[in-house]
């Protein structure tokens, strides 16, 4: 079934039907990854305008490729170099973007809610790349489609997310999406990273202090990096989080046999994750990366392909067209 | 869009035996079965040559490769619609290069989609040779694209669509001339 979107600026506003579309959408350009030539026509003559406010390599090269296999041209706006230096508003950046007529715009902001900020002033369509600690989409669709290789369903998981989940946009979207298809959440990690609000954010998620309990019989498993730069007060000592939370191969073998071990990079190896475990054969953090470049590819080829939106729709002549 | 049905072009007996025949046809103007392979364009042409190989496996015993190939990505006509078209799977297990391949569909009409059937056929790799099957040419052709191939030639007129309906995919097994109503 056709889906059609303008935007996509978060998982908690999308249906179960249109998440499945576009995982389905994804595995035809999971395909094309494995092609000696990586190179379309299909976004020819588009330009896909990159804004990244906030530093990112793996996420702004994973968007650019996707873009350049399409066939696409893109436009480069990098936080370090940016005119926010010099004052300009957010509005005024993306209006100067939009005044170069991109036929897409992927914004990476560190203020939640920057990219429906943007979408509701700009006919262009915007694809959300983490937007402060609000959610962080494309992640949790890549997440998605890794789980679901790999365990062959989605529906009615024990998922455990382990880490610094108070300022974790990726943590949001997983829990967002796997809700939607009757997931179990458990969250745990240090008391001052899991908040009792994070309960009311999708039905079945619960806070556990304990790792071991929260790994017990866990399906999948999401490890978060933690994230120094973000935190104010003062961190949580590294042998601390260590003794408490990192992932271990001795933990791991609470969960279920074969559990996917995901992690959303870059991973510090030796903190929030056993170096043994990140290269174990549960480790899915290199399919990650190949699965986001194929969600990727085909959000911006159904967002930022086709006719403008106040084109006149073209009469439907041929039918012997391949359907 | 409404149709009205004209005349029935072939019917499913008629398909089998055309099948039957272009297969044989095949395998007697490549010299055999050496390094040929089928590339079924989705949708029908993937029964077809699913069909096709299995005849020919009947009378050679030799298991032709089939391969999938989507065209949607390769399209000329993405940036005139509103909605861009779902994407299905290539499924091509076999290497491309210096294969003898050939690209089986349900019709021939302005040579658009073989068009881009090629496009992305040379994305995968480099063949010796691609030939084209259908079975049906309905003329019109728009690009210098032709058959080696043919089930049937139908003359049609720009208004007329040739209906192909297989039991894989339609539950049913006929081809028809309809021509459209306003």
């Amino acid at each position: 079934m056709l889906q059609h979107f303008e935007d996509l600026l978060g998982i908690e506003t999308l249906t179960r039907e249109q998440i499945t579309f576009i995982l389905d959408q994804s595995k035809p350009f999971q395909e094309f990854q494995r092609h000696p030539l990586k190179k379309l026509a299909t976004l020819r003559g588009k330009t896909v305008a990159l804004a990244f406010f906030e530093p990112s390599t793996r996420t702004r090269i994973s968007f650019a490729t996707a873009a350049a296999r399409l066939g696409a041209d893109t436009m480069n706006l990098q936080a370090e170099s940016s005119s926010l230096k010099k004052g300009e508003s957010l509005l005024d950046t993306v209006r100067t973007l939009e005044a170069m007529r991109p036929d897409g715009i992927v914004i990476r902001h560190s203020s939640s809610g920057a990219a429906d900020f943007v979408a509701e002033r700009l006919e262009t369509p915007v694809l959300n790349a983490g937007d402060g600690t609000h959610e962080h989409p494309t992640q949790g669709l890549l997440d998605a489609l890794t789980i679901r290789d790999r365990l062959g369903k989605l529906d009615g998981l024990s998922v455990t997310i382990l880490g610094d989940i108070l300022h974790s946009r990726v943590a949001r979207s997983n829990i967002h999406l796997l809700s939607k298809f009757g997931a179990r959440i458990t969250l745990c990690g240090p008391a001052m990273w899991i908040p009792r609000q994070l309960e009311s954010l999708a039905p079945n998620v619960r806070r556990v202090t304990r790792v071991e309990e929260a790994l017990k019989d866990a399906d999948v498993i999401i490890v978060l990096r933690v994230q120094t730069e973000r935190i104010h007060e003062p961190a949580l000592a590294a042998e601390e989080y260590i003794l408490g939370y990192q992932l271990t191969r001795e933990r791991l073998r609470l969960a279920r046999k074969g559990a996917p071990v995901l992690h959303p990079g870059p991973m510090i190896r030796g903190l929030e994750i056993d170096p043994d475990v990140a290269d174990g054969p549960q480790s899915c953090v290199l399919e990650q990366v190949t699965n986001g470049l194929a969600v990727r590819m085909a959000l911006l080829y159904h967002l930022v392909g086709g006719a403008p939106a106040d084109a006149p729709h073209p009469a439907k002549e041929r039918s012997n067209a391949a359907d | 869009m409404r149709v009205v049905e004209k005349r029935q072009i072939l019917s499913a007996e008629e398909i089998d035996r055309t099948l039957q025949r272009v297969a044989h046809e095949i395998v007697e103007k490549s010299g055999g079965t050496k390094n040929l392979a089928l590339i079924g364009v989705r949708r029908r042409g993937v029964p077809l040559s699913q069909r096709l190989a299995r005849t020919i496996f009947g009378f050679s015993k030799v298991d032709i490769p089939v391969g999938t190939l989507d065209i949607t990505l390769y399209r000329d006509d993405l940036s005139t619609v509103a909605s861009q078209p779902v994407v299905q799977s290539t499924e091509i297990s076999f290497p491309v290069d210096g294969r003898d391949l050939v690209v089986v569909d349900d019709v021939l009409y302005t040579g658009r989609t073989i068009r881009a059937a090629m496009n992305g056929l040379f994305d995968l790799g480099r063949p010796q040779r691609v030939r084209l099957c259908v079975l049906i040419d309905r003329g019109h052709r728009e690009l210098p694209i032709e058959a080696s191939f043919i089930g049937q030639t139908v003359q049609t007129s720009d208004t007329e669509i040739v209906e192909v309906r297989l039991r894989e995919i339609d539950n049913e097994e006929r081809v028809m001339l309809v021509d459209r109503v306003s």
